[in-house]
């Protein structure tokens, strides 16, 4: 049994518009230790579906399972669900300004973190313990940073000053929601190996949220791939960059600058992400898939096993034997699987 | 002062490929000080001294972390800032001290798209007309001219001529970049600055828009200075980059010099920083992690500015400020501001800074002891 396992979990959002379908059966689960990349657009339910098992997500219908521990987190009171909040599974967000208060000093909130779970811990213990933890991230004079108010921080110190709130009580998962895009790629380096390092050290399970596959790629180990509220494929690390099925999933890496040996052409996505409100039939990407068949504008593919490796899951009615898959590839995208490096 | 040609084209002769030249451009800030009102004297020096050209249907692409001043140099160029000292050459003509009316002609001819497509467009306003602004600014079209000039446009950039009448909320992030394109497009300018153009769009829409940008420039001959963080896209587009920090110009190159040598432990760091969508390279590649945090452009450090951060900092760098010039016995169009560039092949991950400014590293925990 998982740490934490999310079994088909669907939210949606009723609107004067109509229902927001923002997540439509999603599952996975992250073990001790382990990191599981989640990637996908904006409105592709990535963030909805982990803050919908912390109980942020207000207002939303929601169904499924959520079990950390043998508890199903959907199902527990407010109460209950605030003592696991933050001391069993901690967070961080994209934005670590709006993320501290910008009134009390950054020790001061991570002091009334640790108090706020464990009652009997003096106040002098607890702030020496954020401080330790300001040293864990890389917090220079972290005993006179302590009392910095968070406007005091860098961009990258505020994030890092997350991490030490998040990581405050030893939490057994930690939900990373974009920790690095507000950031600078020297600081988003930092705070990947501070992310690492905990994980390391605390056997931290985490759950990595991020738009960017070149994060992706340098933390994960299993990937989910979603759009439109559904995953659309499921494998670990290197089948999803070196042998994946699902054509966004091929997508997605195609039109990334780095990818294209070609200097003068990307290969974007055509069209635009639909609406969830009005999703199309059948698979949701048929819209703007290269591969379209007759079937895919009717029938809903389901999350299947494909080629050969263990895990490997994709939601396409395309062959699921990999040679015939890369076949058909050569013939509609005219080029060769990206070649994994030689060790 | 009004002198329109520069003070002196630079000994390397004119060359009438540059479309624009800055030479020794400052940009100071005035630091308000806690009296309320009065100004003190610290300034932010947000540009310090740069100088660099762009030839006419290039890219430059201009790099560097928050706050390097990357985006007040393209501000300007573009002479949406005053200098404080310095040139900007715009097709030979001296635009650095100009006045406003007699800045209005150049403005047709160099234009801007913003990294914010739903900031940037009035959300009152329909697309025609948002795009039809410059006609009406510059007046020079009117009436069913302006509204033909402005659907010729919005066909240039892939966007339906019958949405003329829309808003911006009934389009998607990717169309409403178009919009913007399409504004800065209107009086089919020479110089295009693109500050930030596809960060806030999905990865998807963010090739298509950059596929726009690369048509534009082969069909329009545009010229393009091209401020991303981005460093991959950065290198997908640009001819010549040159990479910031605190100010100044650290190092100047040919796009694939730039990648394939670079000569500035600042540029090595940054380019090893960037995360590759490759698991295989990204697991095998040294990663140069800086400690600490830029430090304020109002105190920059004295002799070269990188050198609390540098992993190669030898007292020198404190003592004496290193010039931008060809290192390593690189060609001439490949310049860094570096007493200790960085050779082929080698790996400064291990490097460690020597003498009295290694304290200043070092204090930084976690990340400069493991």
């Amino acid at each position: 049994m998982a740490l934490l396992e999310v079994d088909d979990l669907r939210v949606s959002f009723p609107t004067p518009d109509g229902v927001v379908q923002a997540v439509r059966g999603v599952s996975w689960q992250v073990d001790t230790g382990q990191t599981l990349g989640i990637v996908g657009e904006s409105g592709s339910g990535k963030s909805v579906s982990t803050q919908t098992i912390m109980g942020l997500t207000r207002g939303a219908r929601i169904s499924g399972r959520a079990v950390f521990e043998g508890r199903d987190l959907l199902k527990l009171d407010r109460e209950e669900l605030q003592k696991i909040r933050g001391a069993q599974i901690g967070m961080i967000f994209q934005d670590p300004l709006s993320s501290l208060h910008p009134y009390y000093r950054v020790g001061w909130q991570i002091v009334e973190m640790i108090r706020q779970h464990d009652r009997d811990i003096s106040k002098a213990k607890a702030h020496a313990r954020a401080v330790e933890l300001l040293r864990l991230v890389g917090i220079p004079q972290a005993d006179r940073r302590v009392d910095d108010y968070p406007h005091q921080f860098s961009g990258g110190m505020r994030q890092r000053a997350m991490i030490a709130m998040a990581m405050a009580l030893n939490p057994k998962v930690l939900i990373a929601d974009e920790p690095t895009t507000a950031l600078d790629v020297t600081v988003q380096a930092q705070v990947l190996q501070v992310i690492r390092k905990m994980q390391e050290e605390f056997g931290t399970a985490v759950i990595l949220i991020t738009h960017d596959l070149g994060v992706i790629a340098d933390v994960a180990d299993e990937v989910e791939v979603m759009y439109a509220g559904a995953v659309m494929e499921k494998a670990d690390l290197q089948t999803t960059f070196y042998a994946y099925h699902h054509p966004y999933t091929e997508g997605l890496l195609q039109s990334l600058p780095a990818y294209g040996g070609d200097r003068d052409r990307l290969r974007p996505i055509t069209g635009q992400p639909p609406s969830l409100i009005n999703l199309p039939s059948g698979c949701p990407f048929h819209p703007r898939c290269p591969y379209v068949m007759d079937r895919c504008r009717t029938e809903v593919p389901p999350l299947a096993s494909v080629g050969a490796t263990a895990g490997h899951l994709s939601a396409c009615w395309l062959s699921h034997d990999m040679p015939a898959r890369n076949e058909l590839r050569r013939k509609v995208v005219g080029e060769p699987l990206p070649v994994q490096a030689e060790a | 002062m009004n002198t329109s040609t520069a003070a002196a084209p630079a000994a390397t002769g004119t060359d009438g490929d540059v479309l624009l030249r800055a030479e020794n451009v400052v940009k100071h800030f005035p630091v308000l000080s806690g009296k309320l009102f009065r100004r003190g004297d610290e300034v932010v020096h947000a540009v310090e001294g740069v100088s660099l050209e762009v030839r006419r249907g290039q890219t430059l692409g201009l790099v560097g972390e928050t706050g390097c001043g990357k985006s007040t140099l393209a501000r300007c160029i573009m002479r949406l800032h005053n200098l404080t000292s310095g040139h900007i050459i715009f097709d030979g003509d001296d635009i650095s001290t100009l006045p406003p009316r007699r800045m209005r002609p150049y403005r047709r001819e160099m234009q801007m798209i913003f990294q914010d497509p739903y900031g940037s467009l009035n959300p009152r306003r329909r697309v025609g007309s948002i795009i039809g602004d410059p006609f009406a600014i510059h007046k020079t079209a009117t009436g069913q001219e302006r509204k033909r000039r402005v659907q010729e446009v919005m066909e240039l950039v892939g966007l339906n001529p019958e949405h003329y009448n829309r808003f911006p909320a009934e389009f998607s992030g990717g169309q409403r970049q178009r919009i913007g394109v399409a504004r800065a497009l209107a009086f089919r300018p020479k110089l295009i600055v693109c500050d930030e153009p596809v960060s806030a769009l999905d990865v998807s829409i963010q090739a298509q828009i950059i596929n726009l940008l690369a048509d534009l420039q082969g069909e329009l001959g545009l010229t393009y200075i091209f401020i991303a963080h981005d460093l991959s896209v950065v290198r997908h587009v640009s001819n010549t980059v040159a990479v910031m920090y605190l100010g100044k110009i650290t190092e100047l190159a040919p796009v694939e010099q730039l990648w394939g040598h670079p000569r500035h432990p600042y540029t090595d760091a940054l380019l090893s920083a960037v995360p590759l969508p490759d698991p295989d390279k990204s697991a095998r590649r040294e990663r140069i992690i800086l400690a600490g945090d830029v430090p304020s452009p109002i105190l920059p450090p004295e002799g070269c500015q990188f050198h609390p951060r540098c992993p190669k900092a030898r007292q020198e760098c404190v003592d004496r400020e290193p010039e931008l010039a060809p290192r390593l016995g690189d060609d001439r169009d490949h310049l860094a501001a570096c007493h200790f560039p960085v050779e082929d092949g080698e790996d400064i991950s291990q490097s460690r800074p020597s003498l009295a400014v290694k304290d200043r590293i070092v204090e930084s925990g976690l990340l400069g002891d493991s």
